[in-house]
């Protein structure tokens, strides 16, 4: 018998074996081979060094070093979750709980992954090449649940909230949920995610999404990632937009040890939109790396892209944004604005967008800039009766207000806003701008 | 109210005020005159508390305060008030907010009531109106894109709401247009009382005519060469700097 590694990829390729038979979909061939597939391609890659491209500046090392386990089955705790205002599924370490979700009387379908996976063979893995991106490739071996939403032609679905909750555990967790969402032609949906978890819990959180939204359809998917200080959360989302649709993604990241948010959007037809923006308040210790990638692959759409990130202690935030504009995507209007503010000496961000574009008559512009709270702002509001710490709380907020203002959709600003004065609280500073 | 004595004051190792003594008793209000660069914004900002600034000799009291051991924040509570040269831009900060904040945050550390919205709002209405300032200004970010004069204008809005004991207008003049020059004038005026006194940095003798000063002083290479009273200001009108500076040399 040959020992099985505790730690890296060996561990959880051994999991995927050991598991074998009792994983959900075990009887459904077509779900044998893409877990079969993904594991050759974790098995191919294991988890990035900075020596992949596309890893450079974020390092993997701590969660390849890591022992991390199963999640409990069958917990039962008592979850204090605030009382839901908009329907709401609710996961506990990456396994759907009925009893904590609210989902009754929906005009669209909510199911969850477990469940429904003998009617998913056309949907699950659509839009993921887990060749290419390791983290799928382990998510696509090793899911186990998730959140399937199915919006039918010219629903508009309103909100729905997609919760996503650790457990204190002795375990250190490793869940891998994917989530599928579907919009039918001229469908609408708001999906308003909030991962989070106890403050000194070590797990991982892997989540994969694909989504798809048909012609005109339109799709908003705010995300408020607060996990533990502990955590690594380790997130890919794939979105495809068809003609005249809409994919808005708006993510905080401001939890979590290490926290990768990586979104791909293909815009497959003409005239489809998407604006990504997002903010990340990093403390001390804490790494922060947003990756996006945007295909123009139809003519005539627009990107728009404003990410900004606020660095304090000794921490490190990283940005990197591509856009492809493929020969056919003609009349292409791509725009990216990176942007970071250094509240500390000793803290570093690395930014890098990258430009490919093959087709001629299009509209590509980027910039990122990284600065310093001005000493002749903080001294004019000082200056007015402000003291010290609310002056530099009503400046990073004035920082980040043009990434909020550009979420478009009320429920996921407000959430937001609520997030970054939660955020403020913890660091110790009190009281930003007041409202007139 | 203030009194300046022997005050020294460098940056970055270059000197820029030399003993520069000037006392602004309660109620009166001074005027500062002085060529460019002779040390004018910096005696301002030194008062207003500006970090940089190092003071090798002299004192400041304010009443019967230190105000050069005070913060900046604490100076503006205890009734100092900078209406700056080129007032400062707050790009995402919107106007009625920054108004707000600030005002409350002076209430709070006086121990007095905090103002809500719709009080707020109702106050700063009857402000602007007395500086012709449309009501728009309070939605847009703080002096982004405003105009010269506009942006004098809200520096003034500022110092109508926080009502100081001791307010230093900096060049508020300058970028006005005749009937905006009235109208600051006016509102520094209506603040006029046996409380406030004011320290009034002006090229220009025409500001003196709408706020007429208890004293004027000449500013030149950091320290007071002459002082006089109205008149003064009208005599350098007519004759410049140089009689006076060869005088005092
Ligand atoms: N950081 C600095 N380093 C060196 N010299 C400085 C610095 N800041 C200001 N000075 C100098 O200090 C002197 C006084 O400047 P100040 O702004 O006080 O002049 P002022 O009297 O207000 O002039 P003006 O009428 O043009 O407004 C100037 O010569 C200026 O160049
Ligand atoms: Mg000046």
């Amino acid at each position: 018998m040959t020992a099985v590694s505790s730690t890296g990829p060996a561990a959880f390729l051994g999991r995927h074996e050991g598991l074998r038979g009792r994983l959900p979909g075990a009887a459904l061939p077509w779900v044998e081979a893409l877990r079969d597939r993904s594991a050759a391609a974790f098995r191919a890659q294991g988890f990035p060094t900075r020596r992949v491209e596309a890893w450079k500046y974020t390092d993997l090392a701590v969660v390849n070093a890591s022992v991390f386990g199963e999640p409990l089955t069958g917990v039962d705790d008592a979850l204090a979750l605030p009382a839901a205002t908009n329907p709401r599924a609710v996961f506990i370490d990456g396994r759907f709980r009925a009893d904590l979700s609210t989902l009754d009387g929906l005009a669209y379908a909510v199911e969850n992954l477990a469940t429904a996976l003998p009617q998913l063979e056309s949907r699950l893995g659509a839009l993921v090449r887990p060749e290419e991106q390791a983290l799928a490739a382990l998510n696509g071996m090793l899911f186990e649940d998730g959140l399937v939403v199915t919006v039918p032609d010219g629903v508009e679905a309103g909100v729905l909230e997609l919760v996503s909750y650790a457990t204190e555990s002795e375990r250190a967790p490793a869940f891998h949920p994917r989530h599928l969402v579907r919009l039918g032609a001229n469908a609408s949906l708001t999906l308003v995610e909030t991962a989070a978890g106890p403050a000194t819990a070590r797990y991982m959180h892997n989540p994969v999404f694909e989504i798809e939204v048909a012609e005109g359809g339109r799709m908003n998917h705010g995300r408020l990632q607060q996990e533990g200080r502990d955590a690594f959360f380790l997130s890919t989302v794939y979105a495809r937009v068809q003609e005249g649709g809409t994919y808005d993604n708006f993510t905080l990241n401001a939890g979590s040890r290490l926290a990768r948010n990586e979104i791909h959007v293909a815009l497959c037809g003409p005239k489809a939109e998407c604006h990504m923006n997002g903010v990340q308040l990093l403390a001390d210790g804490q790494h922060a790396d947003t990756t996006t990638a945007l295909d123009h692959a139809a003519p005539n759409c627009s990107s728009r892209q404003t990410y900004k990130t606020v660095l304090s202690g000794k921490s490190r935030g990283v940005f990197q944004g591509k856009i492809l504009v493929r020969q056919i995507a003609q009349k292409t209007d791509g725009y990216q604005m990176n942007q970071a503010l250094l509240l500390s000496p000793d803290a570093e961000i690395d930014s890098k967008p990258q430009l490919e574009i093959y087709a001629d008559d299009v509209k590509c512009s980027h910039g990122a800039t990284v600065g310093e709270l001005d000493a002749e702002q903080i001294f004019f509001l000082r200056s007015r009766g402000i003291p010290l710490e609310q002056a530099k709380a009503i400046l990073v907020e004035a920082f980040l207000t043009e990434a909020v203002e550009a979420v478009a959709d009320e429920a996921i600003r407000d959430a937001l806003s609520g997030a970054v004065t939660g955020w403020w609280q913890r660091q110790g500073i009190q009281g930003g701008i007041e409202v007139a | 109210m203030l009194k300046i004595e022997n005050l020294h004051a460098s940056i970055d190792g270059k000197s820029i005020l030399n003993g520069l003594t000037l006392e602004i008793p309660a109620g009166e209000i001074h005027a500062v005159m002085g060529p460019n660069g002779s040390g004018k914004s910096t005696l301002s900002y030194v008062l207003a508390g500006r970090e940089g600034y190092e003071v090798t000799e002299g004192s400041v009291t304010f009443g019967d305060i230190d105000l050069l051991a005070m913060e900046p924040e604490e100076r503006a509570v205890a009734g100092v008030f900078l209406a700056f040269q080129a007032p400062v831009e707050l790009p995402g900060v919107g106007n009625a907010n920054f108004l707000r904040t600030a005002l409350n945050a002076v209430r709070r550390a006086k121990g007095e009531a905090e103002i809500d919205a719709i009080q707020f709002l109702k106050l700063a209405r009857a402000r602007m109106k007395v500086l012709n300032m449309p009501d728009d200004m309070l939605k847009r970010p703080v002096n982004v894109g405003f105009s010269g004069g506009e942006k004098k204008r809200n520096e003034m809005l500022q110092m109508a709401l926080l009502s100081p004991k001791l307010a230093l207008l900096d060049e508020t003049d300058s970028g006005l247009d005749i009937d905006a020059l009235k109208l600051v004038s006016d509102t520094v005026n209506s603040l006029r009382g046996p409380d406030f006194s004011a320290l009034v940095i002006t090229h220009y003798q025409r500001l003196l005519n709408h706020i007429v000063p208890d004293r004027v002083h000449v500013l030149s290479a950091g320290r007071i060469i002459k002082s006089g009273g109205p008149e003064l200001a009208q005599e350098l009108e007519a004759s410049g700097y140089g009689a006076i500076q060869a005088a005092a040399a």
